[in-house]
């Protein structure tokens, strides 16, 4: 069994009388995609949240290569190598494509305190930049303002800057969240082609992506692991069907 | 110091603490419910007590300058909300900020021009023109002890309508979570008028009581509106418990302090050198309560907002 | 929708640099021309307005970091500008005339303080930071109110020009415009080189998308901290200016109403343009010139007009510049 990267012991998180979070164990294994699955409201996004550090867990601890980082802040995180993508699409609107990803990379090359010389001309943070962006395939766009892409374009941008950041592994929250399957397809192979370079963390409702990439699939209902292991494993977990898979295998196409 | 003096001080305090409070219970209300920074509250109080000097003077009565005064800060409070306010409630803080800063230099400007530049008084009502005596030797106004009491009544009366009316359960739910009131089918546009009104009127209350106290002048409701501003930081945003214990707070620690640290200077330093730093110091004292309070709980002592 | 994707490294989205720097040449060359026009008509009236002008033009480049590009409501900017004029006029009193000195003093006290105050206002975003920066400025303008020994809420005169290395540089007017121009143009030149580093870079995306660039590894934090210290010690050294223009210094330099008026100067402008608060505080100068030499009572005017540019005209006048340009 290869090295955990990333582990989380008796998470709780809860909002007033909701329990949110309710005791979650977690790994994440060295070149491995971890997938999370679970219904809407099962606490998936606050779990990821929780893990790169925009919401702090009332108890438990996440320890990330060896070192405890609950109580570190997001961008502590960050820098620790803890990239992530959101569900809910977040970039910098008003920058344009190549600025919001040469940003991320900045943060990997020396000190951002640096007052004068003109950020926009740094060929070493463009050519990251660029580097980035081929790889989700957006090198084409990137001279556009980012608020001008298409949805499937800003999912896209999500990951390139969450790659540019260098980090040591992926937080990937719904990646194909809104997307056509051609998009989602496409991405497929995005992602199986990142997994060789970081073990990856997978938030994602689209079955077909979570079953073709993932190695392990764990489980989440109401806030607690209910189920956990290989793919071929979960697929005949009574409890994970009976709480997830089989109603989301009806609806499917 | 002796403690009679202290005591003057005190009831100095309460007296601030609750023109502070009437004045941050609307406003805090109004930034609670509808998120809107209102630079131009302070003005409402300004025209309150320009309000009483004029009606008190055309009527000879205190009582009818008082209630007459009232609904008319209400309808000059509503008119405003209907010619600028309420085109602000979506736009930035940066538009409202703006955009009521304009109705601030309107306003002192046009109170300049009806009554004059120089500082205006109110005689004291005759049925309050005369003294307690608290302890032998003691005596302090009659008007002023009616001052605070009335800022008392009316705490209650307001804590009674938050708590205990249907009205005080939207406005309290609103204050906690504007998008589940309008989901409920509350008409959140008269919610806020209702708020805004209500604001402006004990804005105007304050403005009535402290003319016989303070002297009316263009732009008094500035000043007071910034110390207002350190009560919501203080008390939380949209509560009005929070204000209410921030407002006498803030009251007593700034009459106080401004007694207390120049003689507290003077134990350790020579007189002349304490007579100038202690005022200096005295008038950050309220500034240094809020930078500590925040430092302490960032949402205030009795925040309403729900964090999510 | 632009469909063709521009060319790598493309510039980011705003006018032509190239537009933006003939239009600031332009008004700086006409500032420069105003010391040599001015002795044919408006004598010393129309220098003195250009200094205020220019004054009050450094101090609404520096907010506009905090306010257009950092998306920092600070409504309590003044109160650098009273700190420096206050630093100038307390160190001359006390018999220390060497610019040399009194600027480190200056620029120090600013820093100080802002490092204290943004580290508490930092703590809360939106309306609270508008309501705690307002409420610091305005105990700055009550300390220095009470100050009796410096002239308490009268202000204190300045009996004597500071000296610049033993020279008497500051004490002729053609000395203090040529000093004031200058900062203005290094001003302006620094604010811009600023925005478009690293820093100013983060900066800027801190504003659009706090939680986003927090995740890629930014303490946004300490970048707004570092941009509230540059903003505050370029707004004391226009104070210094303005105590050694003026010869006095008052309070009323740090009231919130000059804060607000500074807020006016940027919006006016337009918020985060590579000329805006240049052209909005110079506009401002000369329309509160203009009405206040109608009428005495110009805030009838000018109060409404701020609720309708609040209202309607948001882009200022560096955004109608634009549209003169047309689009990009």
């Amino acid at each position: 069994m290869s090295e955990v990267v990333l582990q989380l012991e008796g998470l709780r998180k809860a909002f007033g009388a909701l329990v949110v979070t309710d005791g979650v164990d977690l790994d994440l294994r060295r070149s491995e995609c971890h997938a999370l699955i679970g219904p809407n409201g099962a606490g998936k996004s606050t779990l990821i949240h929780q893990i790169s550090g925009l919401l702090s867990p009332d108890a438990g601890r996440i320890a990330f290569e060896g070192r405890d980082v609950t109580h570190l802040s997001q961008a502590e995180r960050a820098v620790a190598g803890l990239g992530r993508s959101f569900q809910i699409t977040s970039i910098l609107p008003e920058f344009t494509v190549l600025e919001n990803v040469a940003l991320a990379a900045q943060m990997r090359d020396g000190s951002s305190f640096r007052f004068f010389r003109p950020a926009a001309r740094e060929e070493r943070l463009n050519a990251r930049a660029m580097e980035a962006l081929g790889i989700v395939g957006l090198g084409p766009r990137a001279g556009l303002v980012a608020s001008h892409l298409s949805h499937g374009e800003k999912r896209l941008l999500e990951l390139a800057i969450a790659v540019a950041g260098e980090p040591h592994v992926l937080l990937l929250d719904e990646p194909m969240a809104g997307m056509g399957r051609a998009e989602s397809a496409t991405l497929t192979e995005t992602l199986r082609a990142l997994k060789a370079r970081y073990p990856i963390l997978l938030i994602e409702h689209d079955m077909e992506a979570v079953f073709s990439l993932a190695d392990r699939v764990s489980v989440l209902v109401a806030g607690a692991i209910v189920a956990s292991g290989t793919p071929d494993e979960v697929r005949v977990d009574a409890r994970a069907r009976a709480a997830y898979l089989g109603e989301d295998h009806v609806a499917a196409p | 110091m002796s403690t009679t003096l202290i005591l003057i001080q005190v009831l100095n305090g309460l007296q601030l603490g609750v023109i502070l409070f009437l004045i941050a219970a609307g406003l805090t209300l109004v930034f609670g419910v509808m998120g809107f920074i209102n630079l131009a509250h302070g003005v409402q109080y300004m025209l309150g007590a320009y309000l009483a000097v004029w009606l008190y003077g055309a009527t000879g009565s205190f009582i009818a300058a008082f209630l007459l005064a009232l609904p008319l800060a209400l309808v000059l409070g509503l008119v405003l909300e209907f010619l600028v306010f309420r085109h602000l409630y979506a736009r930035d803080h940066l538009s409202q900020v703006l955009a009521t800063f304009g109705v601030i230099l309107f306003l002192n400007q046009l109170v300049e021009v009806i009554f004059g530049p120089a500082a205006l008084t109110v005689e004291v009502p005759q049925f309050l023109d005369w003294s307690f005596e608290l302890v032998p030797g003691l005596l302090y106004p009659a008007y002023r002890v009616a001052l605070i009491v009335a800022g008392l009544l009316v705490a209650a009366a307001l804590w009674y309508v938050i708590t205990r009316t249907r009205v005080g359960m939207l406005i309290r739910a609103g204050a906690t979570n504007p998008e589940m009131v309008s989901a409920l089918g509350v008409n959140v546009r008269q919610l806020f008028l209702v708020v805004f009104g209500f604001g402006a009127m004990l804005a105007g209350l304050a403005g009535v009581l402290a003319a016989p106290v303070f002297s009316v002048e263009p732009g008094m409701g500035d000043d007071l509106l910034i110390v207002a501003f350190v009560v919501i930081i203080i008390g939380g945003a949209g509560s009005i418990r929070g204000a209410f214990v921030a407002a006498l707070l803030v009251g007593l620690v700034d009459t106080l302090g401004r007694t207390l640290v120049t003689d507290g200077l003077r134990l350790a330093m020579d007189a002349s050198a304490a007579n100038q730093i202690g005022p200096a110091i005295a008038s950050m004292l309220i500034y240094v309560l809020m930078a500590l309070v925040l430092f302490w709980r960032p949402e205030g002592l009795f925040a309403a907002k729900v964090t999510r | 929708m632009s469909d063709e994707a521009q060319p790598l490294g493309a510039a980011p989205a705003g006018p032509r640099p190239a537009f933006g720097l003939i239009v600031a040449v332009a008004i700086f060359a006409a500032l420069a021309l105003v010391p040599l026009v001015s002795g044919v008509w408006g004598g010393g009236w129309l220098t003195s307005l250009a200094i205020r002008a220019m004054i009050f033009a450094i101090v609404a480049i520096s907010l506009d970091l905090l306010l257009g590009h950092g998306g920092l409501v600070s409504f309590g900017h003044s109160a650098f500008v009273a700190i420096g004029a206050y630093a100038t006029g307390i160190m001359i009193t006390e018999g220390v005339y060497e610019m040399a000195l009194i600027l480190p003093v200056a620029i120090g006290a600013a820093a100080l303080f802002a490092v204290a105050i943004g580290a508490v206002a930092m703590r809360t975003s939106g309306v609270s930071f508008i309501m705690i920066t307002l409420a610091f400025g305005q105990m700055v303008y009550f300390a220095l109110g009470s100050l009796a020994q410096y002239g308490a809420d009268d202000g204190l005169t300045l009996w004597s020009a500071p000296d610049v290395f033993g020279t008497s540089w500051l004490a002729s007017e053609t000395g203090v415009y040529v000093t004031v121009l200058g900062v203005l143009v290094a001003t302006w030149a620094l604010v811009h080189a600023v925005v478009g580093s690293r820093f100013g870079r983060v900066l800027r995306a801190a504003r659009q998308n706090p939680t986003r660039v927090a995740a890629m590894g930014y303490s946004v934090t300490r970048y707004r901290l570092v941009a509230y210290v540059i903003a505050g010690v370029i707004a004391a050294l226009a104070g210094v200016l303005w105590a050694v223009h003026a010869e006095f210094v008052s309070p009323s330099l740090g009231s919130w109403q000059r804060s607000g008026d500074l807020i006016v100067m940027v919006v006016l402008g337009g918020m985060a343009t590579r000329n805006g608060a240049l052209i909005g505080a110079l506009f401002f100068v000369l329309i509160e010139e203009a009405l206040s030499s109608i009428t005495h009572d110009w805030r009838l005017i000018f109060g409404p007009m701020l609720v309708l540019i609040a209202l309607f005209a948001r882009g200022g006048l560096a955004g109608l510049l634009d549209r003169v340009q047309g689009p990009r």
